[in-house]
């Protein structure tokens, strides 16, 4: 059993760099961050009037986006029939004679994103395609259940193969600055996650404050996070460019100050091919090229891709394309 | 390259604005302009020059090199054009700023390239922030134009304004100068500068759709010379220039005693003032939006780093990486960050500053950096306050560096400069900044933001970078003049020295009244005082430079009055009418002794006038702006400093308290030299000061001759405003004087004022003893 998840994290990328084993809890640091909103709200503004990417550019742009797209359904309505459809999609994101006209034969996407019950299910469809599970964890999306229950859910979804679990943070610990706790917690469910990689789900639209999610992002790096993450796509705001932008400013200080790389997740509400440039000029002008692979950077988002395949036909034969050519997931 | 090579390098690509349009545009003019001129392009055989795009030096058209001939031609066509412009309602001018601002969105991206092509700046500045500013001045003014009748009543136009704009925001700058003239009432003729004309001419051409009459907009294009010209030329009512402040002097100087208007926004060297509480990261991005935008050829660039010295380094490192991450090159690309510097003189003229600075550490950034007219962004660190960077405009993207302690020391350090224009402070504590907003020497202070501008907020500067505000009612102000024409000043003259002098039982000295303390004259001279009949009054001192030098100290070691409430000024206001009136028929008596007519009116107005001073002192409210952020525009006029005034000759006592006490009122400090043929209405006054708890140095008075001191006063360095309405013809000399540290001149150009009636007081009188400092606070959580 650790074996075959050994096997199956040693084809995922975040073993490029060495994995955060997180520190003690700094309290200095994490009260020392400041978040001025109104400055963040305006730099958000502006971002996507500073950077462009057209013509061939624009195509591998989207390209890239489509691999660092973490598929998903986290529906009530879930069911095996519906989670293998989407497994296909996520081995052939893109019809083959487009990628095969760009070149970019063999692109996937950066992994399925399901609920516990469903990463069986998952993990048989995607066999042998490399592209790993990710399971929704811990009570999710509110994250209330019994803390006993939530930890157990981690071991049993990575017990039924996933590769990486996105857990929820108890957000009453960040709007009550109980740091201790969200730290206590986070740190013990790092470990019950082993040798799957851990995203940290801050659900930010519940936070009350940038500032809060600065400090939630810190508190979660220090616990072992491999990832942050902004959103359950289950509360009224999901991923915004200001909290994008303090979660990043985050990560190059974590980065900065440990020289341990922290993955970003950027969910829900990222739905149009050019907001996902947006995201990608981001990623790099404020963190690097290292955080736009697949081991540091995913979108969570399911209507995205169908966006991006239109706008890559269209690059391709010069008209705009239609929903109904593109297979859906 | 593939596809897949650029999803394995993730590479930014070429992304080109297209500059087609523009291009057929000047080719459709044959790749000529003359200048426009009563509607149209006048083509009057002037030679031509040719105007570059300086991020490849290529050519992009030829204008014209306004002559003294050409200036003539356009002056007179706004002459012609202004009695009707002027007389139309404001809703009918309204409707034309209106249409202005509607064609200029309609042309926004023909207008942003050309802007672009012409000047060198990122295509993303001019698309998103130049030309939407643009528009939103002439709306603004549009609906300034529409409330003007109501709102001001008894003001007239000025005029034909004359407009002298630099090359950084061409066409920004002209909106500024054109939407409050043509709102006012007043034509215009700009002349754009050497480098950047071409936009304005398509402004010109544009308005033709928004049905502006002819001769209402002229532009000349042309050099410094023709600048020069139009600045001289006696057809102008007004000057509004912005540009460098040693041009800004030459103006000053010139323009001096001519009776024209004149408005100055200079140069800066604006500090950017970091605390060590501040979001580190978003004050960088500031920083970008404050030195780096339009590569650092901003007048109000935050181009003086002060950070705490706690979080310096960790400052400093975090800036080094941002700014290896600008991208500089061709100003089309939408994926640009810095474009081209203006032209080759002004490269060679940063690189000889910063290769000249031998001290701290410079840092430039490890972007890569295109061949041509491009300088690298720049960190100079480990300056001190003596270094030469430190205090120079270096007008490029260079920006140095110290550090401070404490916030004193932040805004000692800020304000050890020559300069006002603009400063930014970040902290994430509210006491903090609204402590230090108001200390700091700058019409424009930005919290937690950097180069915000609206029409509704007023910019300008103070100290050398000028004075005058654009923008809101206060801009609007500048083009503007009570309709009433004054009548000439007839000289008031001293009474002879009688033949048969009738002297005093007991003798009376007055001296000089300086820091509190009577003082006597530093020359050791007197003048005799005679009445009418031959009556000696008593001796009044002849003050020299040296006494004007201690009555400044003193005026400035007064400084705690401006940190007074205004309640506590004004109670010394009623009082210091209180202990007038109980000496009222002294005074009385004292007037009619030394004019030869009944005083008792002339009191009894001083008494009001101290009234209304005493009234306005809390009144005189500043404003919030309606600005498009969230947030507030805060515009709180402030005291200038230390105002130097020569007093009225003919009214020896209304007329020196009508100066006094608006100045004090609003927190200034005054050197008052009173009445120079009647001085002792005026050394009475003293012991009236005396015993009203006016703390010394607050209000000083130097009796002497006004030709004798208005040099040293309008002269002096330290002096922040000057006003004279002395009935000796000094008005060009106090102007021409002032020009040393560009402080504000406020003169009678030899005309009347009835310092009995209305125009003898209220709001004229309140701005000229106040600055607005536009404070900018956004907010959120």
């Amino acid at each position: 059993m650790h074996t075959d998840l050994a096997r199956r994290a040693s084809l995922l990328p975040q073993l490029a760099h060495a994995r955060n084993p997180g520190m003690a809890l700094d309290l200095d640091w994490v009260a020392s961050v400041q978040a001025n909103t109104s400055a963040i709200e305006r730099r958000a503004a502006s971002l996507p009037g500073r950077r462009s990417v057209k013509k061939d550019w624009q195509a591998a742009w989207l390209c890239k986006a489509v691999s660092l797209i973490d598929l998903t359904t986290l529906s009530g309505d879930d069911t095996p029939g519906r989670v293998q459809r989407l497994c296909a999609k996520a081995r052939q994101p893109v019809r083959a004679d487009l990628l095969a006209a760009l070149g970019m034969e063999g692109l996937t996407t950066g992994a399925v994103c399901v609920y516990h019950e469903m990463v069986e299910v998952a993990v048989r469809a995607l066999e042998g395609s490399s592209i790993p599970v990710a399971a929704v964890s811990t009570g999710f999306p509110a994250g209330l259940s019994s803390y006993r229950t939530r930890l157990a859910e981690i071991g049993d979804s990575v017990a039924a193969g996933a590769a990486e679990i996105d857990i929820v943070i108890s957000r009453r610990h960040v709007l009550t600055g109980n740091w201790q706790a969200l730290y206590d917690e986070t740190a013990e469910m790092r470990a019950a996650c082993g040798a799957a990689h851990m995203k940290t789900i801050l659900a930010t639209g519940e936070l009350g404050s940038l500032r809060n999610v600065a400090r939630a992002s810190l508190v979660c790096m220090m616990a072992g996070a491999d990832f942050i993450k902004t959103s359950t796509g289950k509360e009224s705001v999901n991923a915004t460019l200001p909290v994008s932008l303090v979660m990043i400013r985050a990560l190059r200080d974590y980065h900065a100050r440990t020289a341990f790389r922290i993955g970003y997740k950027p969910a829900g509400g990222i739905s149009k091919a050019k907001d996902a440039l947006v995201y990608l000029s981001l990623m790099k002008d404020e963190l690097g090229h290292p955080w736009l692979q697949p081991d540091l950077f995913r979108f969570g988002a399911s209507s995205l891709l169908g966006d991006i395949e239109r706008q890559l036909e269209h690059h391709l034969t010069g008209a705009y394309s239609a929903a109904n050519r593109h297979p859906i997931g | 390259m593939t596809v897949r090579d650029i999803f394995n390098d993730m590479s930014y690509g070429p992304a080109p604005e297209s500059a087609a349009e523009v291009l057929e545009w000047i080719a459709s003019h044959g790749g000529r302009f003359g200048h426009w001129i009563d509607g149209g392009f006048a083509d009057l055989g002037d030679r031509g020059f040719t105007s570059f795009n300086p991020a490849t030096g290529q050519p992009l058209a030829e204008v014209a090199q306004g002559t003294d001939a050409s200036l003539d031609v356009a002056i007179a066509a706004a002459r012609r054009a202004q009695p009707k412009w002027a007389k139309l309602s404001g809703h009918q001018r309204a409707k034309h700023l209106y249409a202005l601002a509607r064609l200029v969105q309609k042309h926004a991206r023909l207008l942003a390239v050309l802007e672009t092509l012409d000047n060198g700046k990122p295509i993303r500045e001019s698309r998103d922030i130049d030309v939407p500013l643009v528009a939103r001045h002439f709306y603004y003014h549009a609906g300034l134009a529409q409330l003007l009748a109501s709102e001001q009543p008894g003001m007239a136009p000025l005029g034909v304004c004359g407009a002298v704009i630099p090359w950084n925001f061409p066409l920004l700058m002209l909106a500024w100068k054109v939407a409050p003239a043509l709102a006012a009432g007043n034509t215009v003729v700009l002349k754009p500068a050497e480098f950047t004309p071409l936009t304005a001419l398509l402004f010109a051409e544009i308005s033709r759709e928004a049905g502006l009459p002819k001769g209402v907009l002229n532009i000349v294009t042309g050099d410094g010379d023709t600048g020069a010209a139009l600045v001289a030329h006696p057809g102008v009512d007004k000057i509004a220039f912005t540009g460098s402040t040693a041009v800004g002097r030459k103006i000053r100087a010139a323009t001096a005693g001519s009776g024209k208007a004149l408005t100055l926004e200079l140069g800066g060297k604006s500090p950017y003032i970091v605390f060590d509480d501040a979001d580190l990261d978003s004050a960088i991005e500031g920083l970008v939006d404050a030195i780096w935008f339009n590569q650092g050829q901003v007048c109000c660039a935050g181009s003086r780093l002060l950070v705490q010295e706690g979080v310096a380094e960790r400052f400093h490192a975090k800036l080094k990486t941002r700014m290896d991450g600008l991208r500089l090159g061709d100003p089309l690309d939408k994926c640009i960050d810095i474009g081209a510097i203006i032209d080759p003189s002004q490269l060679a003229s940063i690189t000889a500053m910063v290769d000249a600075c031998r001290e701290g550490e410079t840092y430039r950034a490890a972007c890569p950096l295109p061949a041509g007219c491009f300088y690298p962004p720049t960190l100079i660190t480990g300056l001190t306050a003596a270094s030469p960077l430190m205090q120079e405009e270096i007008f490029g993207p260079v920006l140095v560096s110290m550090t401070f302690r404490t916030p004193a020391e932040a805004v000692e350090l800020a304000n050890n400069c020559r300069y006002g224009l603009a400063a930014t402070v970040w902290t994430e504590n509210i006491n903090l900044a609204l402590d230090v907003a108001p200390k700091l020497k700058a019409g424009v202070v930005w919290v937690n933001a950097t180069n915000l501008f609206d029409a509704a907020a007023g910019f300008g500067g103070v100290r050398e970078s000028g004075f005058g505000r654009e923008g809101g009612w206060e801009g609007l102000l500048a083009y503007l003049k009570p309709a009433a024409t004054p009548k000439p000043l007839k000289p008031t003259l001293a009474s002879p020295a009688p033949r048969a002098p009738e002297t005093p039982e007991i003798d009376r000295t007055a001296k000089h009244y300086i820091g509190g303390k009577q003082a006597r004259p530093d020359g050791g001279y007197s003048r005799a005082i005679w009445s009418p009949r031959g009556k000696l009054l008593g001796h009044a001192g002849i003050g020299n430079r040296k006494d004007i030098r201690n009555a400044v100290e003193a005026a400035h070691a007064a400084k705690g009055w401006a940190r007074s409430t205004a309640h506590s000024r004004a109670q010394i206001l009623f009082y210091i009418a209180e202990n007038l009136s109980a000496r009222a028929a002294e005074f009385a008596a004292r007037l009619r002794d030394l004019t030869g007519k009944p005083g008792e009116a002339e009191v009894e107005a001083a008494i009001a006038r101290l009234f209304t001073y005493a009234a306005w002192a809390d009144k005189f409210d500043g404003a919030v702006k309606s600005v498009p952020i969230r947030g507030v525009a805060m515009a709180m006029n402030e005291p200038c400093g230390v105002i130097a005034a020569l007093c009225p000759d003919e009214a020896p006592l209304l007329g020196l308290i009508s100066l006094m006490a608006p100045a004090i009122a609003l927190g200034n400090t005054c050197v008052l030299v009173p009445s120079e043929p009647h001085p002792l209405a005026a050394t009475d006054f003293m012991q009236v000061l005396e015993c009203s708890d006016l703390p010394g140095g607050v209000v000083n008075i130097v009796t002497g001759s006004h030709a004798e001191l208005a040099k040293p006063l309008a002269s002096h360095m330290d002096v922040d405003a000057v006003w004279s309405f002395s009935s000796t013809p000094l008005s060009a000399l106090v102007e021409r004087e002032a020009a040393g540290n560009l402080k504000r001149a406020w003169v009678n150009h030899a005309r009347a004022r009835d310092w009995f009636g209305p125009e003898g007081e209220g709001r004229g009188f309140l701005r000229a003893a106040t600055e607005v400092k536009t404070v900018w606070v956004p907010y959120g959580e």
